[in-house]
């Protein structure tokens, strides 16, 4: 029965070092700056592990556990990203009174859910990554005890994530009652497009993903709780949950859903189109930068989404490479937003930025460069990711998918120039605070210069993509 | 030839933007000599590829290739005796713009250099490359430095205009992109010479060729998507009217040339009446609104979208004059618009108004910038001997020989376009003075003149000497206008 439990090691290392990690914030007062220290390491020695483990495809624990080059792919993608917004906010955490030993731990257990819903290969194993990964979620959201919008946001996200997680059980409950198992392969098997009953356990099962993702319709809880929660929390947020749910989500079709690819496309095409068209028209009136991060990323997960709905492979791993230039790009814009601080306090306006480009032409830049990626200008790489994404799903046909994906590009072009227009060509009304930090300078800078020089080799994240899914 | 020299003349701008970006150099007057340096080596490199190019050569030189996305797609860069000419027009007008921002941008110049040579790099690039993912690449990328050319440097309603300008080119663009992809699936490539001899199924060439024309119209820009340029180039600063003008829109001239005419013969000769009825309108109703202009930079970006009517008027005539003709004028328009928007620059420098009611008797104060606004005005109408003449000639015999009404209707733009441009002449340099302030004026200092002689000579040089120009695209386009009718042939015999 334990077979090929060294295919856990980093999973049992990454669970071992967060309690030995509670038992040092426990022990030793004020142990935020250690923590975290102790936490970037162990983060960093179980991506080493993954790194460093084989590549085929090993199965554990009566093959409810599954690794493969996709899972590591995905994990080591989550634990750089979850590293660099570490790093990057540890100045905005002391400075906001939620410096707490808790806060990295609580972290790690996110990323530990995380990794063993995307290695799940079994529907309980699922459903109890994607529960440790969601309660983790539900604490950070109202870590920052005294502020009454974190805790609304926490709350928020706790009741509405929960409706989402029961109705994901339902469809779980009745996808083992109609196909009789609980593993993917044995659904996979018994799964076909006579099966009625398993068709609906497919449709609720894919809304609670859809909320877990937030792509439209299910997305009313992520403007609220990005803007609620602190913003190094909100930077996680819409970076590590997101690429886990679209790595599950992008399992569940290729292997239990796999012959049921007509019933599933439709509502695929319509959330992404619908996300698309939101998270473009939405974001436009926003003032809070955070509530526009929220739609922005709505919008951008209906672009993954549409890699997703052409079912084939060159779609999986458009959507696979759109996710990491997204997180590349979201990496670099929170932290400029952890740079947006104005008589020694932390802003989320968007007026605050206003014409900043004459006394911080550094940071504008780096802005300017993000933003221009984020709306899927070329030559950054932003474009490319938006290119490939198109690719597959042309390459499929699907030509109004592609027409209105594209034309949505446009109406979002629209705001993400607005807050260009807003560093750029607005008077200065008052300069933001000199920050000195090297953390995030320096995750500005990389993020800045993956982003530029991508076009130079832009087929290098799909040499490794396409070698993840043989 | 193992010198990369099409990849040096792309990216030495971008070093010399890099450079200037490094230095930080706070002090103006390096931070020009930087980047003028960098233009006019660029410039002297465009020349030596204009000399080294043969011009008997069927088909594409100077071809680099290397391997850019996986195996499916190369960056691929070439000549042909069309792009060559538009590569030596960009960068002969960059330095010149350059030199004018001395005196018209007062902050932030050297970010205004760099943005001014990015853009340098993404035009060259447009007019070099020969596959459709590249040229959508630099096309699109063109935006990022003129939205910020327009909006930080701009008039007053500066952030309208540079809006406009991002978001008409953009949605136009994106059904390109859509396009170049469905290219992609059906002909299994995007190497331009590769689609030439596939041949594109005739049922998907009309489509494809529409999503093409949305880019290019509104770039072009043809009526009745034009309303961008109007308030784009009012509000930019002179140096990026320069640039829109004389490069900007000579890429959709180009794209026609380069891309929908020979991938889609098929649909471009199906859609021929649309043009034609695009361009008259073009012709005519812009030179009318033209002539109820107060603001002389509108009334010289209405008479650019009039003349960019003859420009596609010329290409889809299919014949020698017509295209020659097309391509003439494109390169004339580069010069006389760039020139006549520099004159403004010039005034709008000393009194900031754009009006034409503020100015009026300037001949007696400024007589050398009469003297050269006066060349210009003559040019922009096509008077025999400057280049303007020949383009518009040119255009007219082409489309004589398509259809007569057409022809007519595009002759008596030409007679508005006189009355135009007259018309602003006399009321800015002749007339009474009535402003006092005008008294005051001095005359074109050494880099304005300079400039605009410089301008000037080009101008009466092509317009009796037009040789260079027409012995060197004649082998292209005899060469499309021949595989234009083979294709024609092709798809039609297949049909039968």
């Amino acid at each position: 029965m334990i077979n090929n439990i060294n295919i856990l090691i980093p999973e049992i290392f990454l669970a071992l070092s967060i309690f030995s990690l509670v038992m040092i914030g426990v022990f030793i007062k004020q142990s935020y700056n250690l923590v975290t220290k102790l936490c970037l390491l162990s983060l960093f020695f179980t991506a080493y592990l993954i790194f460093s483990s084989d590549n085929n495809v090993a199965k554990a624990f009566l093959d409810s556990f599954v690794r493969d080059p996709y899972t590591n792919f995905i994990k080591i993608l989550i634990l750089i990203a979850s590293i660099f917004v570490l790093n990057s906010s540890q100045m905005f955490i002391k400075e906001n009174n939620i410096a707490k030993f808790e806060y990295p731990v609580i972290i790690m257990l996110a990323i530990l859910g995380m990794f063993f819903m995307i290695s799940a290969n079994d529907i309980i194993l699922f459903y109890l990554g994607l529960e440790l990964q969601s309660l983790s979620l539900y604490i950070l959201a109202a870590i920052d005890r005294d502020n009454i919008q974190s805790n609304e946001s926490g709350i928020k996200y706790f009741v509405l994530s929960a409706l989402s997680s029961g109705l994901l059980l339902y469809g779980c409950s009745l996808l083992y009652g109609f196909t009789g198992s609980t593993n993917f392969d044995v659904i996979s098997n018994q799964l076909n497009s006579e099966n009625t009953g398993a068709i609906f356990a497919m449709v609720f099962i894919l809304v609670g993903l859809a909320f877990k993702i937030s792509a439209v319709p299910f997305h009313m809880w992520t403007p609220d709780v990005y803007q609620g929660s602190p913003t190094s929390v909100t930077s996680f947020f819409a970076i590590a949950p997101k690429v886990a749910g679209l790595a599950v989500l992008i399992r569940f079709m290729q292997v239990p859903f796999s012959n049921i690819i007509n019933e599933w496309q439709t509502i695929i095409v319509f959330i992404s189109i619908a996300s698309m068209i939101l998270g473009a028209v939405a974001a436009i009136g926003q003032k809070n930068i955070k509530r526009l991060m929220a739609y922005s990323s709505i919008g951008h997960i209906g672009y993954a989404l549409a890699g997703v709905a052409t079912g084939t492979i060159s779609g999986y791993s458009s959507s696979i490479v759109y996710i990491t230039i997204y997180v590349v790009m979201n990496i670099g814009m929170f932290s400029c937003i952890f740079l947006m601080k104005k008589d020694g306090k932390y802003t989320d306006q968007i007026k605050d930025l206003s014409g900043i480009s004459k006394k911080h032409p550094i940071l504008s830049l780096s802005f300017l460069i993000i933003l221009f990626s984020l709306a899927g200008i070329p030559p950054l790489g932003g474009f490319f990711a938006k290119f490939y994404i198109f690719m597959a799903v042309i390459e499929n046909g699907m030509y109004t998918l592609a027409i209105i994906g594209l034309l949505s590009t446009v109406i979002s072009a629209f705001y993400y120039l607005k807050i260009i227009k807003i560093i750029y060509f607005d008077e200065l009304e008052k300069p933001l605070d000199e920050v000195k930090n090297f953390n995030i300078i320096s995750t500005i800078l990389l993020s800045c210069i993956i982003l530029i020089t991508f076009f130079l080799y832009p087929s290098f994240l799909n040499n490794i993509v396409n070698f993840i899914f043989i | 030839m193992n010198f990369p020299i099409l990849s040096s003349i792309i990216f030495l701008p971008l070093l010399g933007s890099l450079f200037i970006f490094l230095s930080k150099s706070k002090n103006n007057q390096s931070v020009i000599s930087i980047s003028l340096f960098t233009s006019v080596a660029n410039f002297f490199l465009c020349l030596f590829l204009w000399y080294s190019f043969d011009r008997n050569f069927v088909g594409f030189q100077f071809i680099e290739e290397s391997d850019w996305i996986s195996g499916l797609i190369k960056f691929k860069l070439g000549i042909d005796g069309i792009s060559i000419l538009f590569i030596v027009l960009t960068s002969f007008i960059i330095p010149i713009c350059i030199i004018s921002c001395v005196n018209s941008i007062k902050e932030r110049l050297n970010e205004f250099l760099i943005a001014i040579l990015i853009l340098e790099t993404f035009m060259i690039g447009v007019f070099c490359s020969l596959d459709l993912v590249v040229f959508y690449l630099f096309f699109e990328a063109g935006l990022i430095p003129m939205f910020l050319i327009i909006g930080v440097w701009g008039g007053p309603n500066r952030v309208y205009s540079a809006f406009k300008f991002f978001l008409y080119t953009l949605l136009g663009s994106v059904l390109m992109l859509v396009a170049i992809i469905a290219i992609f699936w059906i002909t299994g490539t995007t190497d331009v010479t590769q689609i030439y001899e596939i041949k594109i199924p005739k049922e998907f060439q009309y489509l494809l060729w529409l999503a093409f024309f949305s880019s290019f119209a509104v770039k072009m820009p043809m009526w009745p998507v034009h309303t961008w340029l109007p308030d784009a180039h009012v509000e930019a600063p002179t140096a990026g009217s320069v640039i829109l003008a004389a490069i900007l829109l000579k890429m959709a001239g180009y794209g026609f040339l380069r891309f929908s005419i020979p991938m889609f013969p098929v649909a471009s000769e199906y859609f021929v009446p649309l043009i034609y009825i695009l361009s008259i309108t073009a012709i005519i109703y812009t030179s009318l609104v033209a002539l109820m202009q107060d603001d002389m930079k509108k009334l010289i970006a209405y008479s650019s979208v009039a003349h960019m009517g003859y420009v596609t008027l010329g290409i889809f005539t299919f014949t020698k004059q017509g295209l020659e003709g097309g391509i003439f004028q494109m390169i004339s328009h580069g010069l006389i618009s760039a020139a006549l928007f520099l004159c403004v620059g010039v005034i709008y420098d000393r009194l900031h108004s754009r009006k034409i009611s503020t100015y009026g008797g300037l001949v007696n104060y400024m007589p050398r910038y009469s003297l050269i606004f006066i060349i210009f005005v003559l040019a922009g109408l096509g008077l025999p001997g400057t280049s303007g003449f020949l383009g518009e000639f040119l255009v007219l015999v082409g489309a004589f020989q398509r259809n007569y009404l057409v022809a007519i209707l595009a002759s008596i733009g030409v007679v508005l376009g006189a009355a135009y441009m007259l018309w602003l002449a006399k009321r800015v340099i002749f007339g009474e003075t009535i402003n006092p302030e005008i008294k005051k004026l001095r005359d074109v200092n050494f880099s304005e003149g300079f400039i605009l002689f410089l301008l000037a000579f080009v101008t009466i040089l092509f317009g009796f000497y037009p040789q260079p120009l027409i012995d060197t695209m004649s082998v292209s386009v005899n060469h499309l206008i021949n595989n234009y009718q083979v294709d024609l042939i092709h798809h039609l015999t297949i049909q039968k």
